[in-house]
Order: C-alpha cells, then sequence, then structure tokens
C-alpha cells in the first residue's frame, strides 16, 4: 500500500493527521508531510478513513 | 434487510452507498438525486469552480467507477413523499420505491429574502448549475454585491476580488458572523475582506431590491443606492425536509434523530438534514451544515442501517469541524461555541494574519478557531474530543508556545 497525495488539491486542512498522526503530519510551516509513505497493512482502515475525510480528495492509496 | 433506498445524492449520500457496501450489503441499492449530476463536490463552488479554476471534471466525488456499487441510480428526480407505514418513497415522475431501510439526505436549501423580487442577476448559490451561472456573469465583468457575510457569502467576495471585480457585501449585523463568532473575532473578518478591496457595510438593513426585468440596484434604510448586475442571495439554508411533511417523522428544523441518528425502525438521516443529540457535548441537539459532518455521517449511516437494533452501535460523537479559505487565509474551526463565551487567543494575535483562538464552556475546551494554523487547530480538536478542562488546553498552549 502506497500513500499518495496530490498537493495541488491539498490544502493542509490537517484532517488526515487528526485521524493518523503517525503517518501524516502538517507541520508549522502549513504543508503536510508523510510520515510513512508506504504503511504497514495494518493501518489501511485508517488510511481508507483519511482517504475518505480529506476535504479536498487530495489522498488516494496506490496497491 | 433486502431493499435500501438512500435519498439525497451528494456527499452524505454518497458515502452512506459507499459504506453500505463496503460492510457487505448485496441487496438493492437505489440512490436517488434531485440533480441530474452525479455526486459533486460543494466547497469548490464558491472557490476554485467560480473562480474559473477548475471545471466540472475536478468537482466530481467519486473517482473510481460507479459500476462498483451496483447502483439504482435516479438522478434528475427529487422524492416527494415517505410512506413510513408502507416503507415507500415516492419520487417527483409518481414512480414509489419500496424499502426496507432508508437513507435521508436530502440536504438543504438557500433561504431567500422575503418579497425576494424575481429578477435576472438575483442568484442563490447551492448547486454546480448555480455555480455556473453566476461564474458567466463574473466572466462578463458583472458589478457583484453580496447579502449575508457567512461562509458562503465571504468566500464569493473573496472568489470576486481575486477576479478583479467590484463587490458590495451587505450585512445585517454588526459584524460578519458575530453570532458565531463574537464581535471581536467578526472585526477580524470584517479587516480582512476590508484589506482585500471589499466594501463591506455592516448593521445595514436592506430597504428594496429593484430593476425593471433585471436587478439594477438595492436601496438601503437609509436611502443609498448600491448598482449591482449580479445579486447573491447568500443568507443560510433551510434543511430540505417538506417532502417528509405529514410522513409521522418528527421535524423540528431538520429530521429529529437518536443519538445513533435513526429516526425511526429502519430510517436514518445523514448530513444537513440530520438533528441529534451530540454526547461529545452533553447531548447538546444539533444540526451541522459542514463538508466534514456530512462526510462522517454519511459513513455512520451506512453502518448504522445494517446493525441489529438489539445492540445498536456506539452513538455518533464527533467534534464538527469546517473551514474556509478566504484570500490567502484558512480559517478553521472546530467544536461548538457562541460569540459570548470565553475566549482566549493563545498563539499570535489578532493583529497577526496567523492565530488561534480557543472557547470554554462548563470549564472545559469546548472550541478553537484558527487562522492558518492547521496543525494547531487540530490539536485542540483532539482536546475538545477528548474533554479536556480549559486550563489544561491553556497549560499546553504555554508549553507550545516555549
Amino acid at each position: 500500500m502506497k500513500i499518495v497525495v496530490d498537493y495541488d488539491k491539498c490544502t493542509s486542512n490537517a484532517v488526515c493527521m487528526g485521524i493518523a498522526p503517525e503517518v501524516f503530519e502538517v507541520r508549522d510551516d502549513n504543508f503536510l508531510y508523510v510520515l510513512q509513505e508506504e504503511p504497514p497493512e495494518a493501518l489501511r482502515p485508517k488510511m481508507e478513513e483519511a482517504v475518505r475525510m480529506c476535504p479536498t480528495q487530495a489522498i488516494s492509496i496506490e496497491g | 434487510m433486502k431493499s435500501i433506498v438512500v435519498v439525497g445524492a451528494s456527499l452524505a449520500g454518497l458515502r452512506a452507498v459507499e459504506t453500505i457496501r463496503r460492510e457487505g450489503f448485496e441487496g438493492r441499492l437505489t440512490l436517488v438525486g434531485a440533480e441530474p449530476h452525479l455526486p459533486y463536490d460543494r466547497p469548490p463552488l464558491s472557490k476554485e469552480l467560480l473562480a474559473g479554476d477548475w471545471e466540472h471534471d475536478q468537482v466530481v466525488l467519486r473517482k473510481v467507477p460507479y459500476e462498483d456499487l451496483d447502483l439504482e441510480l435516479r438522478l434528475g428526480v427529487g422524492a416527494t413523499a415517505l410512506d413510513l407505514a408502507e416503507h415507500r418513497v415516492t419520487l417527483a415522475t409518481g414512480t414509489t420505491l419500496a424499502f426496507d431501510g432508508l437513507v435521508i439526505a436530502t440536504g438543504s436549501t438557500p433561504r431567500v429574502l422575503p418579497g425576494q423580487p424575481d429578477l435576472d442577476g438575483v442568484f442563490t448559490l447551492r448547486t454546480i448549475d448555480d455555480c455556473h451561472a453566476i461564474r458567466e456573469r463574473l466572466d462578463a465583468g458583472a458589478k457583484v454585491c453580496v447579502i449575508g457575510a457567512g461562509f458562503v457569502g465571504a468566500e464569493v467576495a473573496a472568489t470576486c476580488r481575486r477576479r478583479g471585480l467590484d463587490v458590495t457585501v451587505l450585512e445585517a449585523l454588526p459584524q460578519p458572523m458575530v453570532r458565531g463568532l463574537g464581535m471581536e473575532l467578526g472585526a477580524v473578518l470584517a479587516r480582512l475582506h476590508r484589506d482585500h478591496g471589499v466594501d463591506l457595510r455592516c448593521g445595514i438593513t436592506l430597504e428594496s431590491i429593484e430593476g425593471d426585468g433585471a436587478v439594477e440596484h438595492v436601496r438601503l434604510g437609509d436611502g443609498e443606492r448600491i448598482d449591482c448586475d449580479v445579486l447573491l442571495v447568500a443568507v443560510g439554508v433551510h434543511p430540505e425536509t417538506r417532502w417528509l411533511e405529514g410522513s409521522g417523522l418528527v421535524l423540528d428544523d431538520g429530521v429529529v434523530c437518536d443519538e445513533t441518528l435513526l429516526a425511526a425502525p429502519g430510517v436514518v438521516a445523514a448530513g444537513d438534514v440530520a438533528r441529534w443529540p451530540n454526547p461529545a457535548f452533553d447531548g447538546e441537539v444539533m444540526r451541522v451544515e459542514h463538508w466534514t459532518n456530512a462526510a462522517e455521517q454519511g459513513v455512520y449511516v451506512g453502518q448504522r442501517l445494517l446493525h441489529d437494533d438489539a445492540t445498536p452501535p456506539a452513538p455518533f460523537a464527533p467534534v464538527p469541524f469546517v473551514w474556509s479559505d478566504q484570500y490567502d487565509v484558512k480559517i478553521q474551526v472546530a467544536g461548538r461555541f457562541a460569540g459570548q463565551d470565553r475566549m482566549e487567543v493563545v498563539h499570535g494575535s489578532l493583529e497577526d494574519a496567523r492565530f488561534v483562538a480557543i472557547f470554554e464552556r462548563g470549564g472545559r475546551i469546548s472550541g478553537v478557531l484558527g487562522f492558518s494554523e492547521p496543525r494547531r487547530v487540530m490539536q485542540y480538536r483532539r482536546m475538545i474530543a477528548e474533554r479536556a478542562t480549559f486550563d489544561t488546553a491553556l497549560e499546553f498552549a504555554a508549553a507550545a508556545a516555549g
């Protein structure tokens, strides 16, 4: 599973960080950093929730 | 349960059908939508789409094929009645749909002004068709007047300024969003818009909207005339429950639900229409008109409907969240607060483009508002969910500020 962020769409609402801070981090520079681009399979439900809840539909999962 | 009908084909309805299939439901699943379009995203209608930066295909909500959902799609036809006893929905075409489970996700409809004249150039903004009609006028260089300085009015004003168009915003209250934010934060919003060239008039009374066939100007209570060729009425929405009148469901500014969003046996509601007691705020009965709420409730009701009534799921207990992008500022609000609640600015100051304010109710942190501070807002949103005391939040703020 690979996490892909469309940075043209991401506006750093940080909703994903609220769901999975171990994978998504919005820092003080207001940019989103993906901490684990290939998170373990156990995190899939959380990753799917982050995809569904992203206000700008900027996140997708490959694989 | 053999058949489920979802009425409302926007964010909440889409998330509901996706969840229902993901949970393994193999019966008949029907999605009914009053608009002719497949579900699309509404926030860009006052921003990127209105600005002309995006087109329709960029606001489509579901990027993967609909075939995967095995839906019976009924688009371009609204529901007109619900027969609760017979478990049947009637559509505008006269067709009836029988159901074992029903999701009500009909959203909301813009309010209009009392006695609002039917003139060309007078708009409300809710649908993508509304957006395209207004955008066409903006393309032609319209002079715009907006009535109401709420989220929609403010975002449209910001978009107009970005397009270099003159825009006047008329607000009856003494500051923008004063009921929700209070005078101090309302003044911050007012300054943001005036700094970007919006002619913002607060505390006005509207005397009349005038024109011969098409709108030409509005007249204020003090006699002043404001010329415009687009007049956007952005004075809020009402939940779309007209089709449910007389159905036996309890309606009170929305569909009244229990804490699991159940409105009647086999009937759930999600999104702008749902009113429910939120356990995260001591059972405060609320109705939330924002994107995240529609998405979360859509998912929740999909699961709720397939749940055995004897063992209901955990109540729906979120910390509501909304964002608004205006100029280069990201405004984010989480939790519950009103203008009269105690407020402390904990990061930055109200003079800055970046700050965070938190709000207190009953000794707890109940809400947070940030200007371009998404990381902080999410940290405080978490504290609200954990029912942290206000003092704990203040200590966190002091430590974070170093």
